[in-house]
C-alpha cells in the first residue's frame, strides 16, 4: 500500500510537471536534452540541474525542456526555443553544437549554453564537468577494494571524455596498485541495460571483481550486487539499485551551475565563457561512500578534499602513455586542451583505441 | 454481435477518397481523447499540435526540410510495398547513401566546383542502391525473407558509419570527437530559400516521376501486377525476381540521395547519428499515403507536421514527446481500419455467438 | 571451467527473451499470420510487468501482467488483420510504434525505481526451465496433436481449411494472441529478471531479433532453440574477445550477431528442402471467408 501511495505521488509529481507557471516577467530558461528524462543518467540528471533552478528561483522563472532531441536536426527545435521567448537556453549534448552556433548567430540577445563542445559565440557559452576527477578517486578505491587487482570496465563511445576518464581512473589505481588491471568493454551504447548486464556479467567471468561503467543504466552495479561484487554509480546516486555493491558513485550535479547561469542572465551579467567545472565547483561530487573499510573510505575522502582544494591534479605529469612516450612537465598539469583532446591511453591499459 | 466484413462489387470511390480523412478526424478524436486524459484542454491541444506550426513562415520552412527526406524515401517505399517488395532497411540505404557521397568531400575537402555536388548525389544515390541491392541478391538469389536482411543491415551500416567517423575519416581538428570535416562551399546544396534545399525539389520531382510510372508505364503496370496478381503476372511473363532487383535499387537509391541530401545540407558532415530515423518514418509515410506516389507527397508532410507540432506541445504545453509516438500508431492503426471500407462493406450482425467464443 | 560456466549462463539468459519472443511468433506465423509488431508487445509487457511488481512487490503479478499487456496489444492487432483484414506488415509496424510510445508515456513515473527481481536458483530464474519447456510444448504440439495439425492446415491453405470447417478467424485469434502472451512475457523478463528496472525503450531491438529467428529457425522450435542460443554467443563472445585487449574494432564484433544472422538466413534459405516444407503457405495473406 505505500508503495501504491508513492508510486500516485511519483506520478502526480511527473504530471504536474507539465504545468509551469507563466508569468509575465518570468524569466523564460529552456532545455534540450538528447535522450529522454526517463533514461534514468545523463539527460536525467540535466533535469534534476533544472528542477534545483525551479527550486531556488521560483516563480521568477519559467522553465521549459524539449526532450529525445536527435541530434541531427536539433536545429529546428532550438530556433523554436528562441522564438518562443526562452532568454536563455542550455543544449546538453555534443552533437548540438553546430546546430547551437547556427541558430545562436539568427538570435543575438538570446543566451546559448552548449554542454561538451569547445566553439564558443559572444551569445555562446560552453560548460562542462570534470568528471575524470571522480574517476580518479574511485581508481584508488577500486584498487584498495580489488583481490583480484583487475577491474572491469564497461564504455560506450571513444570520446576524449570516456578516455581521459579510462586514464584518470587508472592513474589513481595505479597510485595504490602499481600493476593494476583493467579490462575494457565498449558497449556501443549509452543506454541498454541488457547490453551493459551482458557486458558486466562477461568482465566478471574474466577476472575482473570491480565493475566500472561509463554507460547510463543501473544493470551494471545490479549484476554486481548479484554476485556479491562491487561496483560504482554513474551519473547518479544509484544506491537503491544496488545497496550492497555501490561503493560511490560519480554524481553528475548541473544544479549550482545552472542557478549561477540563470542568475547571470536575469541580472544582466552573463557572459561568454568556457565553463569547467570540477569538484571545487560541486559540478562533479561523490556519493557517500559505502560497502568498504574506514580506512578505504578515509583515503578516498581524503583524495576528493585534495582535488576539491586544487592541490591534486589527476593528471599531474610526467604520465607514461601506453605507447612508452611521456607526457607532461614534473609536477605540472596536463592543460585543460591537452584532456579535451586525449585520444591516447594511459600505460598498463590493456586495450587498443581505434585510430 | 459480430461484425462482418462483405466483399464490394468494385472498389468503392467514395472511401477511396474519404478514407484517409476518416481516419485523420478519428486520430483527432483520440488525440483530444489523450489531452483530456492529461488535462489539457483538447482543443488547444490539438490547435498547437496541427495549426500553429503552418501559422508561421519559419515552421513552415521546416516542415518541408523535415518531409523532403521522408518523402523522397516514402515514395520508393511504396513502389516496393505496391509490388509486395518488403524494404524495411531504407535507414540502413539512408546511411550507406551519406557514406557514399560523403567520400569526395571527405577525401578532397579542398574540392570547389559544381562538379562536386553532382559527383556527391551521384555517389549517394548509388551508394544506397547498391545497399539495397543486398537483400534484394539475397531474395532473389537464396530466398532469404528481405524484411529481416534489410532490417539486419540497418544494425551494420550504423555501426560502419560509427566506426569510419571515430577512427578513419574522424576530423584531425575536432578534437577526436566523432565528426568529419564540415562540408563547405559547393559541397553544400544550395538552398530554394530560407532554409529549404534542393532535396525538396528532388522529393517532388521524385513523386512526380513516380507517379507517371506507376500510372502510365508498362513498368508500373508489372510492379502493381506483381503485387496484387503474383500469378496473373507470371502468366504474363513477368520476371518476379526482376521486379524484387528493381523495387529494391529504386528504394534504395532514392533513400541514399535522401541520406547524401540530409549531410549535405542540414547535417553538414558526417556524425555517427545523421538521421532521426527517417527511414523508419518513411515506412508510415508509404503507407500514409496509400503507396499512391502522390499520397505519399502529402503524407510526408502530414507526419512532418506531427513532428513539429509534438515539438511545439512539448514547448507550450509541456507534454511528453512520446505523445507524438502514440498519435502517430494510432493515426497508422485508424489508416489501415477506414481502408478496410474501401473494399468491403461493414455490417455489425446482432445475435449471434461471437467468433471467438465459438472457438472453444 | 568457472570461467566458461559463467559465459555459458551469460549466454542463456541473453537468449531467454529472444527464445520465449520467438516461440511465440512461429506460432503466430505458422497459423499464417505475420505480425511485425513484436518489439511493441515485447516493450509494452516490460513496462507493465515492472509496473504491477513495483506496485504489488510480487514478480509473479508482473509475470501475469506482462503476459497481459502482450495479449492485449496482439488483440489490437488482430482485430486490425483478422477482423477488418488490414495489411499485416503495416499493422505490425504501426503496433510497434504505438508499443513504444504508450511504454514511455506508462513508464514515465518508474524511471529511476529499483525493480524486484525474480528469484534465481544458481544463477537461473525460473523463466530459463521454462523458456525450455515451452520450446519443447509448442514442439508437441504443433507436430504431434490434432490442434497443431489444424493451425498448421489454417497457416498453409486458409481456404481447404475452412472448407473443411475450421474457424480460420477464430484459430488465428487465438495464434496471434498466444504470441501476444511470449512476446510480453519476454518483455517482462527483460525488466523482471534481466535487469530489473524500466527504462524507456529497453528491448532494444530485441523483438526484431525474435523475428529474424523465426525464419533462421525454419518455422522448426527446436532450430529456434539452436538459433537464439547461437545468436546469444555470438554477440557474448563478442564481449569477451574484447574484454582480452586484442584491439578489434568493438563496431566490428557488435555488427557481428546481425551478419551471423543474414548469413544464416541465407544458408537456411538457401536449402529449398529445408524451407519449402516448412514455410507456411499462407503467411501474411488476410482471409474473407465466402458466405
Amino acid at each position: 500500500m505505500k508503495k501504491l501511495l508513492m508510486t500516485a505521488a511519483v506520478a502526480a509529481v511527473a504530471l504536474g510537471l507539465g504545468s509551469t507557471a507563466s508569468l509575465a516577467e518570468a524569466y523564460k530558461a529552456c532545455w534540450i536534452y538528447v535522450g529522454p528524462v526517463g533514461d534514468g543518467g545523463w539527460s536525467f540528471q540535466h533535469d534534476e540541474g533544472r528542477k534545483a533552478v525551479v527550486a531556488e528561483l521560483g516563480d521568477k522563472v519559467e522553465t521549459v525542456f524539449v526532450e529525445n532531441v536527435a541530434e541531427p536536426d536539433s536545429d529546428r527545435t532550438i530556433e523554436r526555443l528562441a522564438r518562443d521567448g526562452c532568454k536563455i537556453i542550455f543544449t546538453t549534448s555534443f552533437g548540438f553544437m553546430e546546430p547551437t552556433l547556427k541558430v545562436a548567430a539568427k538570435f543575438p540577445d538570446v543566451k546559448f549554453e552548449h554542454a561538451t563542445g569547445y566553439k564558443t559565440a559572444p551569445n555562446v557559452t560552453t560548460y562542462n564537468s570534470k568528471f575524470h576527477e571522480g574517476r580518479y578517486v574511485i581508481g584508488q578505491i577500486a584498487a584498495k577494494m580489488s583481490k583480484t587487482g583487475t577491474a572491469g570496465y564497461i564504455v560506450s563511445f571513444p570520446i576524449p571524455e570516456v578516455i581521459a576518464g579510462i586514464n584518470a581512473f587508472m592513474l589513481g589505481a595505479q597510485t595504490v596498485n602499481p600493476d593494476f588491471k583493467v579490462k575494457i568493454i565498449w558497449a556501443n551504447t549509452w543506454f541498454d541495460p541488457g547490453k551493459e548486464a551482458d557486458a558486466a556479467k562477461v568482465l566478471l567471468s574474466q577476472g575482473a571483481d570491480i565493475l566500472v561503467q561509463h554507460t547510463d543504466s543501473t544493470a551494471p552495479l545490479q549484476i554486481a550486487q548479484e554476485q556479491g561484487k562491487f561496483g560504482f554509480g554513474q551519473a547518479s546516486d544509484m544506491m537503491a539499485f544496488a545497496p550492497k555493491a555501490q561503493l560511490t558513485a560519480i554524481v553528475d550535479s548541473w544544479g549550482p551551475y545552472y542557478i549561477k547561469r540563470v542568475k547571470a542572465g536575469m541580472d544582466g551579467t552573463w557572459t561568454s565563457q568556457q565553463s569547467w567545472d570540477g569538484m571545487a565547483e560541486g559540478a562533479v561530487t561523490m556519493a557517500p561512500y559505502a560497502n568498504m573499510p574506514d580506512d578505504v573510505a578515509k583515503m578516498a575522502a581524503e583524495t576528493q578534499a585534495a582535488i576539491a582544494a586544487g592541490t591534486l591534479h589527476p593528471f599531474t605529469g610526467p604520465i607514461t602513455k601506453q605507447d612508452g612516450t611521456v607526457v607532461g612537465e614534473s609536477g605540472k598539469p596536463l592543460s585543460d586542451g591537452e584532456i579535451h583532446g586525449m585520444n591516447w591511453y594511459v600505460k598498463g591499459v590493456d586495450d587498443k583505441l581505434p585510430q | 454481435m459480430r461484425l462482418i466484413l462483405e466483399k464490394r462489387a468494385d472498389r468503392s470511390p467514395f472511401f477511396a477518397i474519404a478514407s484517409p480523412f476518416l481516419a485523420l478526424l478519428l486520430t483527432l478524436i483520440a488525440g483530444g481523447l489523450i489531452f483530456v486524459m492529461r488535462g489539457i484542454n483538447p482543443l488547444e491541444g490539438l490547435y498547437v499540435y496541427f495549426v500553429e506550426p503552418l501559422t508561421q513562415l519559419w515552421s513552415v520552412e521546416q516542415l518541408i526540410v523535415k518531409a523532403a527526406p521522408l518523402v523522397l524515401i516514402g515514395v520508393g517505399l511504396a513502389v516496393c510495398y505496391m509490388a509486395n517488395v518488403w524494404n524495411i532497411g531504407a535507414e540502413g540505404q539512408l546511411t550507406m547513401g551519406a557514406i557514399a557521397g560523403g567520400i569526395s568531400p571527405v577525401m578532397f575537402p579542398d574540392w570547389q566546383d559544381p562538379s562536386i555536388l553532382v559527383v556527391m548525389l551521384i555517389m549517394g544515390a548509388m551508394g544506397g542502391a547498391l545497399y539495397g541491392a543486398i537483400p534484394g541478391l539475397l531474395k532473389t538469389r537464396f530466398n532469404a525473407n528481405e524484411i529481416l536482411t534489410s532490417l539486419m543491415l540497418v544494425y551494420v551500416a550504423a555501426l560502419f558509419l560509427d566506426w569510419l567517423v571515430r577512427g578513419p575519416w574522424r576530423d584531425p581538428q575536432g578534437f577526436n570527437f566523432p565528426v568529419t570535416k564540415t562540408f563547405a562551399g559547393w559541397q553544400l546544396l544550395p538552398t530554394l530559400g530560407g532554409t529549404i534545399h534542393l532535396g525538396a525539389l528532388f522529393a517532388l520531382l521524385a513523386c512526380v516521376a513516380l507517379a507517371f510510372v506507376m500510372g502510365k508505364t508498362l513498368v508500373g503496370f508489372e510492379i502493381k501486377v506483381t503485387g496484387s496478381a503474383p500469378r496473373a503476372g507470371r502468366f504474363a511473363g513477368f520476371s518476379r525476381n526482376r521486379m524484387v532487383m528493381l523495387c529494391f535499387l529504386l528504394s534504395g537509391a532514392l533513400a541514399g540521395l535522401a541520406g547524401i541530401c540530409e549531410v549535405a545540407s542540414v547535417v553538414g558532415k558526417l556524425q555517427p547519428q545523421i538521421s532521426p530515423g527517417y527511414g523508419f518514418a518513411a515506412i508510415i509515410v508509404a503507407f500514409l499515403g496509400r503507396l499512391n506516389p502522390l499520397g505519399v507527397l502529402f503524407a510526408g508532410l502530414l507526419l512532418a507536421l506531427s513532428y513539429i507540432g509534438g515539438e511545439a506541445a512539448q514547448v507550450t504545453l509541456g507534454i511528453s514527446d512520446k505523445i507524438a509516438k502514440v498519435f502517430q500508431g494510432i493515426l497508422l492503426f485508424f489508416i489501415l481500419s477506414c481502408d478496410t471500407l474501401i473494399l468491403y462493406r461493414i455490417k455489425l450482425e446482432m445475435g449471434r455467438v461471437g467468433a471467438l467464443k465459438a472457438a472453444e | 571451467m568457472d570461467q566458461s560456466l559463467a559465459v555459458m549462463l551469460t549466454i542463456i539468459t541473453a537468449a531467454t527473451p529472444l527464445l520465449i519472443a520467438a516461440i511465440g511468433e512461429l506460432v503466430v506465423e505458422r497459423s499464417g499470420v505475420l505480425n511485425l509488431g513484436v518489439e511493441g508487445m515485447m516493450v509494452m509487457g516490460a513496462v507493465a510487468g515492472f509496473a504491477v511488481a513495483f506496485m504489488t512487490g510480487s514478480t509473479l503479478l508482473g509475470v501475469g501482467a506482462a503476459i497481459f499487456a502482450g495479449i492485449a496489444m496482439s488483440a489490437l492487432f488482430g482485430f486490425l488483420t483478422l477482423t477488418l483484414v488490414a495489411n499485416q506488415v503495416a499493422a505490425g509496424l504501426a503496433l510497434t510504434l504505438l508499443g513504444l510510445g504508450l511504454s514511455g508515456l506508462i513508464g514515465e513515473a518508474f524511471v529511476g525505481q529499483p525493480g524486484v527481481k525474480m528469484p534465481t536458483l544458481f544463477g537461473i530464474d525460473a523463466l530459463v526451465p521454462f523458456s525450455l519447456l515451452l520450446t519443447a510444448g509448442v514442439a508437441y504440439v504443433l507436430f504431434r496433436t490434432k490442434t497443431g495439425l489444424v493451425i498448421r492446415a489454417v497457416g498453409n491453405s486458409h481456404s481447404s481449411a475452412h472448407a473443411l470447417g475450421y474457424r480460420v478467424i477464430a484459430i488465428r485469434y487465438l495464434s496471434v494472441m498466444f504470441g501476444g502472451a511470449c512476446a510480453g512475457l519476454a518483455g517482462g523478463y527483460l525488466s523482471l529478471a534481466y535487469t530489473p528496472q524500466w527504462i524507456e525503450n529497453m528491448t532494444a531491438g530485441r523483438g526484431w531479433i525474435a523475428l529474424a529467428l523465426v525464419v533462421f529457425a525454419s518455422w522448426r522450435p527446436l532450430r529456434t532453440l539452436v538459433g537464439a542460443y547461437l545468436f546469444g554467443a555470438v554477440s557474448i563472445l563478442g564481449f569477451v574477445v574484447q574484454s582480452m585487449g586484442l584491439g578489434i574494432p568493438s563496431q566490428f564484433l557488435s555488427s557481428l550477431p546481425y551478419i551471423v544472422t543474414i548469413i544464416a538466413l541465407v544458408i537456411i534459405s538457401g536449402n529449398k528442402r529445408l524451407t519449402q516444407a516448412n514455410t507456411p503457405a499462407c503467411l501474411a495473406q488476410s482471409f474473407v471467408p465466402d458466405r
